[in-house]
């Protein structure tokens, strides 16, 4: 499958799943941990692009290193 | 030149907003970065602001030079060695409105034999009551590649990269990760300097070298899981895998744990520990049996069966200083990586009073230190 076609559906899978209500099972006055900066992914944005590229330049492998994406659902 | 693919790459990553429901912080940082290893010496500084409007919109700016000064392993034994400069600009631009960020991001990354043009769009969601992120992106990126003392030559690479990023909030104390990267590249995608070497008995060392050859397409996949807990004592430990495969036959295993340890409101450390393996590429040999042995030759040391081990260290201090009153808040941080790189079928060819094939295995340590300012405002 090509990878058009996966992101595709899986766009179309997170749009449906934004129809139903799911009960939040962590609270949001339960947040108070994951909301904390020590819990970010990614703190240091400018150190981290860095060290991809250091490993990326010295491995075959790319990619899928996420991490500067997501949120603690803090709001 | 070898290092400017893997850093479009790199950068494709940049641009994904920080969080689906919220814009990131004001905030700049100002980075020396210094890379001491196998020969290689990389150094330069890092630029990276990012400023909000009205709370819908963001806009992001970055600069980025690399001082490189090589007499690495492949230049010592086929070349001579060379110092080069890359420079890369970035901006970036993000929209936000309800609960979706919508982001755009460009790039440019040039040095005196290689040009990167690369572009993002991404799209963030929040959902299930905020405990939820996903992100979808799309990049595209146009390389063109040329030859030092070699006017005929020049050649283009065409690179996609599709990549989805899901953050999941499970408990009041763990938050996990998953993204899922599809990169496919078109074009010259060897390096035009580098040689292979294949057994040549009229030759005085047994060994000659011809320019290497790639496939001219190249798909790879990555799947990558992270979880990040928070320990009952103020601080955060981590754990994160990748599984990588590509047409090419690499197929790679990336294994890492870090924690964080906030001593008080000043003082942050942290720890890591990153164990990386691979097999080698199906065309890739140390030493062919003769020339033009095959249609597709690579004895790229990055292409080889290898291992990586690194051993990381940061401190951050943070503080607020009465002569920067236009911070919120500032910090200077230090982080330390030592790496070692084992290869099991690259050989160092720099040793003599061997036969050939029989050379040592190849390896080497490295050193990495980022030191950079960071202030919020």
């Amino acid at each position: 499958m090509k990878p058009a076609r996966i992101a595709a559906l899986l766009l179309l899978a997170a749009a449906a799943c934004g129809c139903s209500r799911v009960e939040p099972w962590v609270k949001p006055y339960e947040r108070e941990n994951i909301a904390d900066p020590i819990m970010a992914w990614d703190r240091d944005p400018v150190s981290s692009s860095y060290m991809r590229h250091v490993f990326e330049a010295r491995e075959g492998a790319r990619g899928a290193l996420g991490a500067s994406g997501g949120g603690c659902g803090c709001n | 030149m070898q290092l400017i693919r893997a850093a479009v790459i790199a950068l494709a990553l940049l641009p994904l907003p920080a969080a689906a429901a919220v814009l990131p912080d004001d905030r700049a940082d100002l980075m020396y970065h210094y890379y001491d290893g196998g020969g290689v010496t990389i150094d330069g500084p890092s630029l990276l602001v990012r400023k909000k409007f009205a709370e819908k919109y963001a806009a992001s700016a970055n600069y980025y030079v690399d001082m490189v000064s090589s007499a690495s392993i492949d230049v010592i034994t086929t070349a001579s060695p060379y110092t080069e400069t890359r420079t890369q600009y970035g901006v970036g631009f993000e929209y936000l409105r309800n609960k979706v960020t919508y982001a755009a991001a460009f790039s440019n990354s040039s040095e005196n034999d290689y040009e990167a043009d690369t572009a993002t769009l991404s799209i963030s969601q929040d959902m299930f009551g905020d405990l939820t992120t996903v992100s979808l992106f799309f990049t595209r990126g146009w390389d063109d590649v040329t030859r030092r003392g070699d006017a005929t030559f020049a050649d283009e690479i065409d690179r996609r990269i599709y990549g989805v990023d899901i953050s999941q909030v499970a408990t009041r104390n763990m938050v996990l990760g998953l993204s899922y990267e599809t990169i496919t590249e078109e074009g010259f995608l060897n390096n035009p300097y580098r040689q292979v070497r294949y057994l040549d008995p009229d030759a005085a060392v047994g060994y000659s070298f011809e320019p290497e050859r790639y496939p001219r397409t190249r798909t790879g996949n990555a799947l990558s899981l992270r979880a990040r807990y928070f320990l009952p004592y103020r601080a955060a430990i981590q754990g994160d895998y990748r599984f990588y495969t590509d047409t090419w036959d690499i197929l790679a295993h990336t294994a890492e744990v870090s924690y964080t340890h906030p001593l008080d409101e000043e003082w942050t450390f942290d720890v890591r520990y990153r164990f990386y393996t691979q097999d080698a590429a199906e065309f890739y040999s140390d030493l062919f049996p003769r020339e033009d042995f095959q249609n597709f030759l690579a004895r790229d040391k990055e292409l080889s069966t290898m291992t990586s081990h690194t051993l990381g260290f940061g401190v951050t201090y943070e503080f607020k200083s009465p002569r920067m009153s236009f911070l919120n808040r500032s910090s200077l941080n230090l982080r330390y990586d030592r790496m070692r790189f084992e290869y099991d079928d690259f050989r160092d060819i720099s040793t003599t009073g061997f036969a050939p094939g029989t050379e040592p295995f190849y390896s080497f340590d490295a050193d990495v230190i980022r030191f950079f300012f960071s202030g919020w405002f």
